[in-house]
């Protein structure tokens, strides 16, 4: 194999390109504001937690972070959970309107949050679910239902029907097979799907911010809040802001064999 | 594969029925029902048929949001598909190095979209951003809150960073599924790194581009969150978006009637325009394996 | 056109390999004359495409030299070669036509575009592919793509080698008789130096003018389709070809007589004494069902395939095939199994043995 210098050097570009803006966000965090704010370094000069300490200690922070999971975890488990039979639908039967209803499912795909964060804020406050974390998973659904079915479609459609047809011959009841043997077999799939509502829920604001105003409210809705408010504490901002890349960057971690996979197996 | 007919099929397809319906259909009626209506004080309302959207259609304001978007999503477009597909042939094919890169390509994507939107307003500050000061530094004069040319570089290189990755991801994973032979056929037939790209990686990579266009089309022409964090659609209306205008009617101003109609045009904008996308190069596709 | 030198060459995957264990392609000296039509045969794992791939230039041997004619190609990459191969699963450039493909190599190298014409007119007519030419390549039946990438090789005059790995493995069987035919046909009438590689006995014994035989990484044995099946060089090729393949008794070797379980076989020539792990082998063409004398057999079945039967049994735990014409009768007598002297073959320690001579 001969080397290729070029490619290296494109990579190596958008890696730096990537990565100064986390580097700056990373060091802000562990600066002190008379810091960030006086002096101009490329690296702490006077580094401190101190940041970090406020947000863990501070309820009205950390409780941000516990709202997030909790929608996100909802979401995840509500999307999965009605794609899942949707999804085998489509990969394997034929039936009234389900072209229609495939694409009519990815249209809310394309349905701007905008659009939606006044008519969910008064739907959910008619059914007083407002400032609810199941409001903000429900409200998710939205993107991440159309999206999961996508995904978990293309991957059911690689495991062959005959699979099903000698589980039903052998006696298994559709439930039965559909838990031991199905499920277990688009593993991977599942995965994916996972990590995509995952992903997606946790990067929203507009809804989840919307739609909560204290008990369920979560850390990227406080963000704002005192970026409006209180003067910009930037320290701890860039604290927060960090705090919440991580979950995502152990994620990825996780599943860095199928990310890629993930969007190229759903059907055009 | 063929499938068969089934109409008991319906009933796995039920739970997403009722839930779709519910986060969707019922806000979009609720949406439709307001786009005909003028409100006093909030509960009462009255009928004013068409009137919010011939306002809509003759006022500058939306137009000038829709020049702006059509802009933007364009900018992006042109370039981010091509970057994309240029980081994704640099891609390490295997080994830990690959593993690496896959995970430091996909951060961005995970981080939320005011996260993303404060790194940038922070990084690209001329008092305390890398960004900022060294532009600065080299002697232009550089303010994305007051200049309207700096705001929109800033906001497009903002989008650029977030989600070239994602058209990266996906040509990267087209380039993986072609089969070795291929290139020791074209060395074989010595063809150049040109004509292996035109002739070979981009044919592969025709489906994931059309996810990858569609999906990037989509979800920059609903962008809200970050352009908002970093320029609250400043300075003036400079990069305020379809989206932030819609917020700022509905939530802001309250103007229910006409910020439904908007809701409802922008929607039947995006999903014309992704049909057109969408059939257009499907009927390429086509065309290209007919003939 | 030109020969292909092997010498001394070895291949390990390994960055260091240590013992002949770490090496895929063990120490191989070979000559591929000029012109002639060659098959590697053998079965998957056995090293043949790792073989194939060196002498195209795709890998760099650790150990040892390539030759083409005289010149040391060693370390020139793949374009310099000047060869063609035609891969396993269908190579073609799904955007371009038929005309486009075959076209390809030559534009590439700067050929003035009317002799690039008139080159791809005369190829694809050579091919068959001449009504297919303003087709796309895409939507092709696999056979056909198969022709494109052979033709993509032949289009260059001065190629030097048509290499083929295992080209009808996606072919419905039966376009592969056909193609199979055609190729042996453009061979005879081209005379290019082709090297075929294939786990498929019929393919090699019926495209090839030699067969290059291979496992576990070495060259067994070189020879016609009629060398390897009368006098295999080793067990595995004794095994390997013919179907059933040779039958194999262990026996104990005393002059031109073979010891097996106490019984006595005559040789016909002498091979003095042999150590070690020794047996005769023998063609299931070349023994016969017997009630009178020969080695106590005891039958496990009996199949009939039309035009022959088969028989399976053991002796002396030895597991024997025997082929004979469906016209014989097998009566409940026939427990014996005779031997013709003269297409026994003797291994020692896997290895066949020249006789000394006849006594």
């Amino acid at each position: 194999m001969t080397k290729r210098p070029l490619p290296s050097l494109i990579m190596l570009a958008y890696l730096l390109f990537l990565l100064l803006p986390i580097y700056w966000l990373v060091i802000m965090s562990f600066k002190p504001n008379s810091e960030i704010l006086g002096a101009f370094t490329l690296w702490p000069q006077d580094f401190t937690l101190g940041n970090y300490r406020t947000i863990l200690t501070d309820p009205s922070w950390y409780m941000g972070f516990v709202n997030s999971f909790i929608y996100v975890a909802m979401n995840t488990v509500i999307s999965l959970c009605v794609a899942l039979p949707a999804a085998y639908a489509f990969s394997r039967y034929r039936f009234m309107g389900d072209n229609h209803l495939f694409f009519w499912l990815l249209t809310n795909r394309m349905a701007p949050p905008a659009v939606f964060a006044l008519p969910f804020f008064q739907l959910y406050s008619s059914v007083n679910l407002f400032d609810t974390h199941i409001a903000v998973a429900l409200a998710h659904c939205l993107f991440n239902v159309p999206l999961a079915v996508w995904i978990l479609e293309g991957f059911m459609r690689g495991v062959p029907r005959e699979i099903d047809e000698t589980a039903f011959i052998d006696g298994y009841s559709f439930p039965r097979f559909f838990t031991r043997i199905f499920i277990p077999m688009i593993g991977p799939g599942i995965g994916v799907a996972a990590f995509f509502c995952f992903m997606f829920s946790w990067v929203e604001l507009l809804l989840s911010r919307t739609l909560t105003s204290v008990d369920a409210k979560p850390i990227t809705a406080i963000m704002t809040r005192t970026v409006s408010a209180s003067g910009l504490d930037w320290g701890v901002l860039a604290a927060a802001g960090v705090l919440t890349i991580i979950p995502g960057a152990i994620v990825i971690y996780f599943v860095r064999g199928y990310i890629a996979k993930g969007f190229a197996l759903g059907r055009v | 594969m063929e499938k068969t007919t089934n109409q008991r099929a319906w009933f796995l397809v039920l739970p997403v029925l009722i839930l779709v319906a519910f986060s969707s259909i019922i806000p979009m009626m609720t949406v439709v029902n307001y786009s005909f209506q003028d409100s006093f004080g909030g509960n009462e309302f009255f009928w004013v048929g068409l009137e919010w959207y011939r306002e809509l259609l003759r006022s500058e304001r939306l137009w000038d949001a829709l020049g702006r978007q059509l802009m933007f999503s364009s900018i992006i477009l042109l370039i981010e598909i091509p970057l994309g597909i240029l980081v994704a042939l640099a891609m390490p094919k295997k080994g830990w190095l690959a593993s690496l890169c896959l995970v430091l390509i996909a951060l961005p994507l995970l981080i939320p979209y005011n996260v993303v939107g404060m790194i940038w307003q922070v990084f690209a500050r001329s008092d305390i951003g890398l960004l900022g000061r060294v532009v600065t530094d080299l002697g232009f004069s550089y303010n994305y809150t007051q200049d309207a040319v700096d705001a929109w570089v800033t906001v497009v290189a903002m989008d650029v960073w977030h989600w070239t990755s994602l058209v990266s991801l996906l040509c990267y994973a087209g380039v993986r599924s072609i089969p070795s032979a291929y290139y020791q056929a074209a060395e074989i037939d010595q063809a150049s790194r040109w004509s292996v790209f035109r002739f070979i990686e981009l044919p592969k990579m025709r489906g994931v581009l059309i996810i990858a266009v569609l999906l990037r089309f989509m979800d920059s022409f609903m962008i809200y969150t970050e352009p908002f964090v970093l320029t609250g659609g400043g300075p003036g209306n400079a990069t305020t978006f379809l989206s932030i205008d819609l917020v700022k009617m509905a939530l802001g101003q309250f103007d229910l009637g006409p910020a439904a109609a908007f809701s409802l045009m922008y929607f039947l904008v995006i999903l014309l325009v992704s049909y057109v996308f969408y059939t257009v190069m499907i009927a390429s596709d086509k065309a290209e394996a007919g003939q | 056109m030109a020969s292909i030198t092997l010498q001394n060459l070895a291949h390990s995957y390994a960055p260091n390999p240590q013992g002949e264990a770490d090496f895929a392609l063990k120490e191989v000296n070979l000559k591929w004359g000029d012109g002639e039509a060659y098959a590697l045969l053998g079965p998957s794992g056995c090293g043949k495409t790792t073989l194939l791939n060196i002498m195209s230039g795709l890998l760099t041997p650790t150990r040892g030299r390539v030759l083409f004619d005289e010149r040391d190609v060693t370390a020139a990459p793949t374009a310099e070669r000047n060869i063609a191969q035609v891969f396993q699963f269908p190579v073609v450039y799904d955007t371009m036509s038929v005309r486009e493909n075959l076209a390809f190599p030559l534009r590439n190298r700067g050929v003035d575009a009317g002799i690039i014409a008139a080159r791809v007119d005369r190829i694809a007519d050579m091919i068959g592919l001449t009504p297919l030419l303003g087709k796309k390549a895409q939507g092709l039946g696999a056979d056909l793509k198969q022709k494109i990438s052979l033709g993509r090789g032949m289009v260059r005059d001065d190629v030097n080698a048509i290499l083929f790995d295992e080209p009808l493995t996606v072919i419905d069987p039966h376009l592969k008789w056909e193609l199979r035919t055609q190729l042996k046909a453009l061979h005879r009438e081209f005379g290019h130096t082709m090297v075929y590689v294939t786990h498929d006995q019929t393919e090699a014994l019926t495209f090839a003018d030699k067969v290059v035989v291979m496992n576990e990484g070495r060259v067994l044995q070189i020879g016609t389709p009629q060398e390897l099946f009368e006098t295999p060089a080793h067990r595995f090729v004794g095994y390997f070809i013919g179907s059933p393949g040779m039958n194999f008794l262990p026996a104990t070797i005393d002059g031109a007589f073979a010891s097996i379980g106490g019984e006595r076989v005559d040789l016909g020539k002498s091979y003095g004494s042999l150590e070690g792990a020794v047996e005769i082998g023998i063609r299931p063409e070349f023994v016969k069902l017997t009630s009178s004398n020969g080695l106590p057999l005891e039958i496990n079945r009996i199949q009939d395939a039309g035009r022959q039967k088969f028989v399976n049994g053991n002796v002396f735990g030895a597991e024997v095939n025997i082929v004979m014409d469906a016209s014989e009768a097998i009566d409940a007598g026939m427990t014996r199994l005779a031997i013709e002297p003269a297409k026994i073959s003797v291994f020692q320690d896997g290895w066949r043995v020249e006789p000394k001579g006849a006594e």
